[in-house]
């Protein structure tokens, strides 16, 4: 049935439907903008942070430090989408829970312990279990009393950030433990920073996770044809849980990230906005927000672009809670320019340019 | 198969009820009974009628803002920008009357046209270019919380002297006053915003209930598919329904500014949460078609008075307000799916 | 135009990209008469319903109506509404949460106000008058559906449509309900109003119609009067077999004898909750049985019954002797039962993914979560059956939606090949697709049988299941009305027993 693109419109069709295509094109306008505004932007420079440690500097570490916490919730964002049709709005305020808990179980009731109450490895599991729960929770709502997943993911995006105050009594624990500030700084002698391979830690987890289990198929087959699926054996309920939960890891180790940056907590403004960035490179990467087949490095690949774009406007010194505005601007764009009836109309004028007649009116 | 007889029963009553007077009553069951509690618990305070009116005193921007959501979620779709839409009207009329001595009638007309310049875009976008009303009214939410810290940076109170006359004027109401301790007769007072908070129910429940445009909306928000064929024009509907709801933000959002007085970009935040769980709590059904501006009413006063009683209780701590608001949403929430479940099984079975 | 016709359709030519849904049809509906629709799935039914309605627009053609000098244009269900048509649907197409005052009224008439205490009096004559007995302000969700039935029915009637057309308006209805509704109908003849009733079930034709439109393949068989046409005489027609041809066709059916074995597939009193009334069945190995009947009749449902696909209401399943449970069709695919859905587009591609990914998927899911195939092997098996079935695609990655029908059917009889089933079932497998594939799909199902794999077949070509099927189990209103077997596999047993209530019947 699906008209199969003719010779003469087969460029511009290949050129809008390879997903890659949309994230680099952005990249790379935002890549000459700087070139051309500033070309000091792409400068790096080998320095040495407090400790004496080599650290290289520069907007593109920048980019890559800070954009890989986006990176990692844009892979559990991304299956999110693709299962569930909807986005998890409540990173963000997951993210405080899962970095509270962290906090409380490294501190005890002390705020600035000399020594570690438990190792980092068990602190790690046990946040990476209160993240997993508020994923559970989500998907439960989602998959099992049908909320729209935006809907329900409301609940946590509010009740979240109290719930991550109220974990430590809204005491602020300080750790002064310097192995813990490796997971957002530097480990001693590797001058890149530490979240960039987290980042890539994940992503190969991810990607091993996708070669060697079913988790593509049966995510993007729930996402495309629930009753299909249900008759092929698959049961949907479980699958969009399963996503969320999965999306519940990605924030814990994004939590941990972000916790290890300050070696504290501000309940109020970590990961603040987060999640508006998380869908925008999901939406960015080229994947539908209305679910079904995804893409996982598009999506990963547009995170970075979104960081770059934040650190671009931050250079120009715009406040960061200004920012919000420029991006939904480009959010608004986006999903115009993806809406279904825009879609039809452009390609009803673009075919109409073409036809002889529209040719002759020109001519 | 026929209509059952009417004998009376209670349990016969209930299930002839409407679903949205039937959520509707839940609500004003469940304040009824948290008023008396606080009453008979937490007596000193909620005796007076003066606690009601300040509860009503602050909330009344609550109020209008869950009387828009209410409209659009009637309507099958939902509006999360308000609460920025709030803050940018607050940051926006404070600069306006303090850093330009402007008029207070003017900044008034800066607020509507704000709300209904979101209203407009937001509406058009959903409506007509059937985009998910969640993506464009999230974007609408950051845009106007960007958008107010780019206006200003700092909060800062307004102290242009005609609109400190507006925010001080009191409304008495006679025969309500208590003695306070020093043995003085003290008047019961509102705000002007409850006065425009109860206007604003009093016109959109006349709307709802007796002008076609507002049975358009629960139409379309019941099954869009049948309004369509019932000959509504559907698309025309969803765009009024997000146009009076951003126009409801403008008001909210001077209503709000004439509360507190001041601009600051962290203004109302969560505001918007607060009105989607207002009008849940008011028996407002999330898949549209069910929901009653009265129902929002008490939906919002219960939410202010839950907050009252918490800190009333001791409990004063910031987040129990996200806490117990997130709760009641929650419960409310699963209430409604499980008793609409049930009434649908029934209903098909008869 | 004739005198007392209230519709005349001449000529109506519609088609879609691909499909010639009608051609040259023409309808005449007189005063106060009901006439029945009649034809099988792709007859033109619902697409000549959709032009009358303005649901869809006409190629060329007239339609005439009383009342109106020239021919009528219907561009929109508004435009059908204002020249007096109106259109009961099998889904309600009111509003569940309004009232049935309102639903009456919503939509229409003139001023922006409503006034309650108007339209709940207005209502309530109107429902008296149609002597149905429903309160006006109840909420329209908390009646049955039978009554929403009927008020959408009475807002009809209060637009003063002259031309009713009740789309399947039964199918959702039990005995009694359906008499109250043709009561109402009854009512409405008397006063003149001409109903074109679409409907599925026989006996209701014979009921309350006066006289019967067949459609076939999107062309005109032919009008009848209801006393002039016998069932029997009605189901060939619809079907396009003339009853005496038929009846001396050789049948050169398999015959199949093996009538000792345990069943390999046993269900004891088996029902869903799809209104189907239980039925027993059972099937041995390497037998090809049938489920036939019209459209509506419960041959799908029992077979989804039996996958599991539909919930499971009550009956015992046994397979090869030892009693099974199968709730999900995960658990009929544990016990080796595949099933091929009926409507391919919703229930059986998956649009996005690729040949590939679609082939692969139920062998894939019954595998397990943590074994997937890997490239090479998913590979081979995409390329084994694309050859084993021959199938038109430009690789194994090219998503299944941009493949014809026939193809993507093919795609999905791959997949459930590829589990290599013990039990097969395929609901109108060659539905929709050209001649050469739907023989190419009987061959294989013989095929199949051969080596020992059970197949249940339905399809609404009665000829393709005398070609394949040893066994057919018939069915009328949902419920399993005959068995034949043997010598009673000719058409003219099939159309009795399907027609039912006549002497041969079952």
């Amino acid at each position: 049935m699906a008209a199969k693109p003719t010779t003469q419109d087969s460029f511009l069709s290949r050129l809008l439907h390879n997903q890659i295509l949309i994230p680099l094109a952005a990249l790379l306008l935002l890549a000459v903008f700087n070139l051309i505004a500033d070309p000091s932007f792409f400068k790096i420079s080998l320095g040495h942070n407090s400790n004496g440690d080599p650290v290289l500097s520069g907007y593109l570490i920048t980019i890559i430090d800070y954009g890989s916490e986006l990176a990692i919730l844009a892979i559990g964002m991304t299956l999110v989408t693709a299962a569930s049709g909807g986005q998890d709005i409540s990173v963000g305020a997951t993210i405080a829970i899962s970095g509270s808990v962290l906090l409380r179980v490294l501190c005890g009731t002390d705020t600035r312990p000399e020594v570690l109450h438990s190792p980092i490895i068990v602190a790690f599991l046990v946040s990476l279990l209160a993240a997993m729960l508020c994923g559970a929770f989500n998907g439960a709502l989602v998959a099992f009393f049908k909320i729209q997943p935006m809907v329900a993911t409301l609940i946590l995006f509010t009740a979240g950030r109290s719930i991550a105050a109220w974990v430590n009594n809204n005491e602020l624990p300080m750790i002064t433990e310097a192995r813990f500030s490796y997971f957002g700084g530097y480990i001693p002698g590797i001058p890149i920073p530490t979240p960039f391979f987290i980042a890539i830690l994940v992503f190969i987890a991810t990607w091993a996770l996708l070669k060697f289990t079913n988790l593509g198929l049966y995510v993007q087959s729930v996402g495309i044809n629930e009753k299909t699926a249900r008759l092929n054996g698959l049961n949907p309920e479980i699958i969009k849980l399963g996503t969320y939960v999965l999306l519940g890891v990605c924030v814990a180790v994004a939590g941990l990230i972000k916790v290890s940056r300050l070696s504290t907590i501000n309940y109020s403004v970590i990961a603040k906005d987060i999640e508006m960035d998380a869908i925008l490179a999901v939406a960015l990467g080229g994947n539908a927000l209305s679910g079904g087949k995804f893409n996982m490095s598009t999506s990963v690949l547009g995170a970075y672009v979104i960081q770059f774009l934040t650190t671009t406007l931050y250079k120009f010194d715009v406040q960061s809670d200004a920012l919000s505005a420029y991006k939904a601007v480009v959010v608004i764009i986006l999903v115009v320019i993806s809406a279904p009836t825009v879609r039809e109309k452009t390609s009803a004028f673009f075919r109409k340019l073409r036809t002889p007649d529209g040719a002759a009116k020109r001519g | 198969m026929s209509a059952p007889k009417t004998t009376g029963g209670f349990a016969n009553r209930i299930k002839r009820m409407t679903d949205t007077n039937l959520l509707m009553s839940i609500t004003i069951i469940v304040f009824i009974l948290m008023y008396l509690c606080a009453v008979l618990f937490l007596r000193e305070g909620f005796l007076k009628p003066q606690t009601l009116f300040n509860i009503m005193n602050a909330n009344a921007a609550l109020i209008i803002l869950s009387c828009g959501m209410t409209l659009v979620m009637i309507t099958g779709g939902i509006d999360i920008s308000v609460g920025g839409v709030t803050a940018l009207v607050s940051m926006c009329c404070a600069v306006y009357l303090d850093y330009h001595g402007g008029n207070v009638v003017v900044s008034m007309l800066i607020a509507l046209g704000i709300g209904l310049a979101f209203g407009l875009v937001q509406g058009f976008l959903v409506a007509y270019l059937e985009i998910q009303p969640f993506i464009v009214t999230l974007a609408g939410m950051f845009f106007a919380r960007g958008m107010t810290t780019i206006v200003n940076t700092n909060p800062f109170n307004v102290v242009n002297q005609s609109f400190v006359d507006l925010k001080e004027t009191r409304i008495t109401i006679p025969f309500l006053g208590s003695v306070n301790k020093k043995g003085v007769y003290v008047n019961a007072y509102i705000e002007i915003g409850v006065v425009v908070a109860l206007l604003v129910v009093a016109v959109l429940f006349f709307t709802l209930k007796w002008t076609k445009t507002g049975r358009n909306f629960y139409a379309v928000g019941g099954n869009r598919q049948s309004a369509l064929m019932l000959g509504i024009n559907v698309k025309k509907t969803v765009f009024l329904s997000h146009l009076i709801c951003g126009l409801l933000a403008g008001v909210g959002g001077f209503v709000y500014f004439m509360h507190v007085g001041s601009g600051s970009a962290s203004h109302a935040s969560g505001a918007e949460m607060n009105a989607i769980a207002s009008s849940i709590i008011g028996g407002t059904m999330l898949t549209g078609g069910v929901g009653n501006i009265i129902g929002t009413l008490f939906g919002a006063m219960s939410l202010a008075l839950i907050q009252n009683i918490v800190s009333s209780v001791g409990l004063d701590q910031a987040w129990w307000t996200g806490i117990t608001i997130a709760g009641m949403l929650c419960l409310f929430l699963v209430i409604q799916s499980v008793i609409i479940a049930q009434r649908r099984k029934t209903g098909s079975k008869e | 135009m004739n005198e007392n016709s209230l519709l005349e359709m001449r000529g109506i030519y519609k088609s879609f990209p691909g499909v010639k849904a009608l051609q040259n049809v023409d309808l005449t509906l007189r005063e106060g008469e009901i006439m029945a629709l009649m034809g099988e799935n792709g007859a033109g039914k619902s697409t000549l319903i959709k032009v009358l309605t303005g649901v869809h627009v006409k190629d060329s053609g007239d339609i005439f109506i009383k009342g109106h000098k020239d021919a009528v244009q219907i561009r929109s269900p508004q435009e059908a509404q204002q020249v007096g048509i109106s259109t009961v649907y099998q889904e309600i197409s009111l509003c569940p949460n309004l009232s049935v005052a309102e639903n009456i009224f919503i939509g229409r008439g003139e001023g922006r106000m409503v006034n309650w205490k108007n339209i709940n009096q207005r209502t309530k004559t109107l429902l008296d008058s149609l002597g149905i007995a429903v309160d006006p302000t109840r909420q329209l969700g908390s009646c049955s559906i039978a009554v929403q039935q009927m008020v959408a029915i009475a807002r009809a009637v209060d637009m003063e449509c002259s031309v009713l057309i009740l789309d399947e308006p039964t199918s959702s209805l039990d005995e009694s309900e359906t008499e109250k509704l043709f009561g109402l109908m009854r009512d409405l003849k008397a006063r003149g109003v001409g109903m074109i009733f679409v409907t599925h079930f026989l006996d209701q034709v014979y009921e309350v119609c006066d006289r019967i439109t067949v459609l076939r393949d999107g062309q005109l068989v032919g009008e009848y009067d209801i006393a002039e046409m016998p069932r029997v005489q009605l189901v060939s027609k619809m079907l396009g077999k003339e009853v005496d041809d038929m009846a001396d066709i050789k049948n050169d059916s398999p015959s199949f004898s093996a009538k000792d074995s345990t069943p390999l597939y046993e269900a004891k009193a088996l029902c869903s909750n799809q209104g189907i009334k239980p039925f027993d069945f059972h099937l041995r190995k390497g037998e090809v049985n049938g489920f036939t009947g019209l459209l509506g009749s419960g041959r799908s449902e029992c077979v989804r019954a039996i996958f599991g696909a539909d919930k499971v209401t009550g009956g015992t399943v046994r397979m090869e002797g030892k009693e099974v449970n199968i709730n999900k069709p995960i658990d009929a695919m544990k016990n080796g039962i595949a099933y091929l859905p009926e409507d391919r587009k919703r229930d059986g591609i998956i649009g996005d993914l690729s040949v590939r990914e679609n082939i692969i998927l139920a062998l894939q899911v019954k595998k397990g979560f943590f074994k997937p195939f890997s490239r090479a092997e998913a590979e081979k098996f995409a390329d084994e059956y694309i050859k084993l079935l021959d199938i038109k695609t430009a690789s194994t990655n090219t998503p299944i939606k941009s493949l014809s029908g026939g193809n993507q059917q093919k795609v999905i009889l791959g997949r459930w090949l590829l589990t290599h089933p013990k039990y097969l079932i395929l609901d109108e497998p060659t539905r929709g697709i050209d001649v050469g594939t739907k023989v190419d799909i009987q061959k294989l199902v013989l095929k199949l049988a051969s080596e020992g794999m059970s197949v249940t077949f339905i399809s609404s070509e009665t000829d393709e299941m005398l070609r394949t099927c040893s066994r057919l189990l018939v069915m009328r209103d949902r419920r399993l009305v005959g068995e034949l077997t043997g010598d009673q596999l000719t058409q003219n047993t099939i159309m009795n027993t399907i027609a039912g209530g006549e002497s041969n019947g079952g």
